[in-house]
């Protein structure tokens, strides 16, 4: 029995011992994956060591660098290296990512072999993409079911999993978690200081440290920064803040639309009070604030410049990282809510705290149907998401790499690359709670997004400017809306949302 | 020769011509009759539709060329003014005159994209080196963020960049005009004012009128410098059609939209500019 249990001892330590040889060596040669070594999997490195692609060519359009476009062109260089792949990346801004890759698509053609987009995209880029093969998403075990759905359309996967995103509040815990804060806000306000639970008290709060020095580095700081600028994903951030007072869990059938009568309810008392509140905003942004785009948000929070901020996981991860002013200083939290909720069937408020984690689109990516490199094309995406990989990409917030994978929930993902406990825990819990969710806002997947998407961002942006008011300003994007609606056909619309209200109803 | 051999000669040319010129006209007129889009990639004839939707329910085409309009005919107007008095002081036997005349072409020898994101940088209303000097005075304007302010930056950036441009061609006219009405002038004792505006302004006028032409055609183009600094923001204060089109076509993906609002906008401008360089040698060469 002894000899049994030593014989099996010393055969576990044989088989430890000789992948940690393995993560040795792999760590070595590449040190963006120096801390964790290789991990073994399909797409592993020594995995993909074992691949000869020397003469075929990988075309891909990524985006600008840094946010996902350096982990693409770190990734393909790595790639060369292991299989003798050539791997050209051409990387382009953000809001020409469609158009990039569309107009070939129209055209018949497949200039480049992947296609890097946002999850959104995929109803009207399904048709030019290949599924991914089974053999791919059978190994995705660890990948989120949102995340999973997310790439889906129907029971097809089109769009490999290499991000997740969602956009929760993050703050500064410096400040909300000072005793001495705390008792100045009391003695100032008559109002608690503490981590905002409606969209109201983060505006009050904001208000109130918007334009001093508070934390004492001598500049000036300000209460929130968000990402406003027309055309620049404003419209997510609009999204976001909406939830809470148009997600009403006893309304089941549509956040955009009545799916029964494809009536749009952007207009409705809910969207208006959002709005009413965003451009109350504006007065506790940093200057110019109303221009910020997302890399300005990224950098505004990340740079310590203001208490709040909510968005992307990007900007909470710079702010996290040894270059960042405010690290260990940050906390994460799910995104306000609000004390009432439109009702649309009674046509009124329902009183009582209701609150909706918003599941942004997040960065996606396919390979194209005319491609003549499929089988190159899905190796480098699932070596691009490989456990290594993606282990050391959600460590760096300009990566714009998120988590989309059980593991990443785990709070010592976070702790060992230097994240206090503390920090550490609630993000993942902030993020496993979307998660578990059951009022959640799924993005807009329909065709004719885009239109929809870019009406909204010129209506709000209208009021955002004092161009128009609330009311009127979405008043003309549901106008603008049904003209959508028309062109494009409301059962075309229904058809594609109705998916979308399925995942939004706990149906999936 | 006969005909037939001149029409051989002529092909290659005509060719050229159609295959860059027409064609793309003709494909935009056709495309403009389709309802082409993202979910609907088709060259599938829809009419006027199209047409009617843009002359009966699209106010922000109209609104934004109206903005553009006001844009273009400022900036050149300026442009006019600061390059021909630029142009008018390295004319002169001034010191370091070749030093000024290199100088003064540099912004023009500048990639607008990079030069526009260095602009919006220093325009930058938290970070920006300009609001921080202003700081000293106690003002912070707020450049690209309020609808009146984000208007002078473009006008700003667009003079800064083209005016070298008006500035070449002011001075290739002044270096070609001839000496003798100078001289007649010198004689005569006409103070430098009288000699301006009775010898220099009338006998630069067909270079005048041609410098605004050229600048108008270019400037009702402006695109990259609203893009890059305001996208057209705040709300849309700064639009112009250029980039409205833009909008329409290669983000929102309605290329048959886009491609009536492009043909609309082409003859537009064919007729506006016609009309002004017509008004401008009535005015500028009434002698």
């Amino acid at each position: 029995m002894k000899l049994k249990t030593l014989v099996s001892t010393l055969a576990s330590v044989l088989l430890i011992g000789s992948q940690a040889a393995y993560a040795d060596k792999w760590g070595d040669q590449f040190p963006h994956i120096a801390a964790t070594g290789d991990i073994p999997g399909m797409c592993s490195y020594e995995e993909m060591s074992k691949k000869d692609y020397s003469g075929r060519t990988l075309t891909i359009n990524t985006h600008a660098i840094p946010v996902m476009g350096e982990p693409t062109a770190l990734h393909a260089e790595q790639f060369e290296k292991l299989t003798g792949a050539k791997v050209e990346v051409t990387h382009t801004p953000a809001g020409d990512l469609y158009s990039k890759a569309m107009v070939p698509f129209q055209a018949g053609q497949a200039p480049y072999d992947i296609v890097f987009g946002f999850s959104n995209f995929i109803n009207e880029w399904k048709r030019y993409l290949a599924p991914v093969p089974q053999k791919y998403v059978d190994q995705m075990t660890d990948v989120t079911a949102s995340h999973i759905a997310i790439a889906s359309w129907g029971d097809t996967m089109y769009q490999y999993p290499v991000d997740g995103d969602r956009h929760y509040l993050k703050y500064r815990k410096d400040v909300i978690d000072n005793p001495e804060m705390k008792a100045k806000y009391k003695a100032d306000t008559g109002n608690d200081l503490r981590v905002p639970q409606t969209w109201k008290e983060y505006a009050e709060m904001a208000a109130y440290f918007n334009g001093w020095d508070w934390d004492g580095d001598g500049e000036l700081e300000y209460g929130s920064a968000e990402v406003m600028k027309k055309d620049d994903l404003m419209y997510a951030a609009f999204y976001s803040r909406s939830a809470a007072y148009s997600k009403n869990p006893s309304t089941p059938g549509g956040f955009f639309f009545d799916l029964e009568t494809m009536k749009p309810l952007i207009n409705n008392p809910g969207f208006v009070e959002a709005l009413t509140d965003w451009v109350e905003a504006v007065s506790y942004v940093p200057p110019g604030g109303i221009n910020f785009g997302l890399g300005d948000e990224i950098n505004s929070f990340g740079g310590g410049q203001t208490l709040f901020s909510f968005s992307w996981d990007d900007a909470f991860v710079a702010a996290m990282q040894d270059d960042s002013p405010i690290k260990n200083q940050v906390g994460a939290a799910q995104l306000p809510g609000a004390t009432k909720v439109w009702n649309r069937e009674t046509n009124s408020w329902d009183e009582g705290f209701n609150q909706a984690p918003f599941f942004v689109w997040g960065w996606a990516v396919g390979v194209a149907d005319k491609s003549k490199n499929q089988d190159v094309a899905f190796d480098y995406l699932c070596f691009f998401a490989n456990g290594a990989n993606h282990q050391a990409d959600i460590g760096i917030g300009r990566f714009g790499v998120n988590p989309f994978m059980e593991a990443d929930f785990e709070a010592e993902v976070w702790t060992d690359i230097g994240w206090d406990a503390q920090v550490a825990q609630e993000y993942v819990d902030t993020l496993a709670d979307m998660e578990k969710s059951t009022n959640r806002v799924f993005p807009l997947r329909v065709p004719g997004t885009f239109q929809f998407n870019s009406a909204l961002a010129t209506g709000t942006a209208k009021a955002l400017a004092g161009q128009l008011s609330p009311q009127e300003a979405l008043d003309e994007v549901a106008a603008e809306w049904e003209a959508i609606l028309e062109r494009v056909g409301a059962d075309n619309v229904r058809d594609a949302y109705a998916i979308g209200v399925a995942m939004e109803d706990n149906e999936l | 020769m006969n005909f037939k051999h001149k029409f051989v000669f002529l092909l290659p040319g005509l060719i050229v011509l159609i295959g860059i010129l027409i064609f793309p006209i003709i494909f935009t007129v056709r495309l403009s009759l389709s309802g082409w889009n993202s979910f609907n990639p088709e060259l599938d004839f829809v009419g006027i539709k199209n047409y009617i939707r843009l002359f009966t329910d699209d106010p922000r085409f109209w609104e934004s060329f109206f903005r553009l309009s006001f844009l273009a005919v400022t900036t050149v107007f300026l442009q006019y003014i600061i390059g021909f008095a630029l142009a008018h002081m390295v004319w002169k036997d001034i010191k370091f005159k070749r030093f000024f005349r290199v100088l003064f072409l540099i912004p023009m020898m500048t990639t607008p994209v990079i030069m526009t994101v260095i602009w919006r940088t220093f325009f930058h209303e938290s970070l920006g080196p300009l609001n921080d000097f202003l700081s000293i005075f106690g003002v912070q304007p707020q450049w690209l963020s309020s609808p009146g302010l984000a208007k002078i930056s473009i006008i700003i950036v667009e003079v800064w960049q083209w005016t070298s441009f008006m500035f070449l061609l002011m001075l290739a006219g002044l270096l070609s005009l001839p000496k003798e009405p100078f001289l007649a002038a010198a004689i005569d004792g006409a103070s430098p004012f009288k000699k301006f505006m009775y010898v220099t302004f009338p006998l630069m006028a067909p270079i005048s009128i041609g410098a605004i032409i050229i600048r108008l055609i270019e400037a009702s183009k402006i695109m990259d410098t609203v893009f890059v600094l305001t996208s057209g923001g705040p709300g849309t204060a700064t639009e112009t059609s250029s980039f409205y089109i833009f909008i329409k076509g290669l983000r929102e993906f309605q290329m048959g939209y886009a491609a009536t609002m492009s043909f609309t906008y082409l003859i537009i401008m064919i007729i506006s500019l016609t009309i002004i360089a017509k008004v401008l040698t009535k005015v500028l060469m009434k002698e």
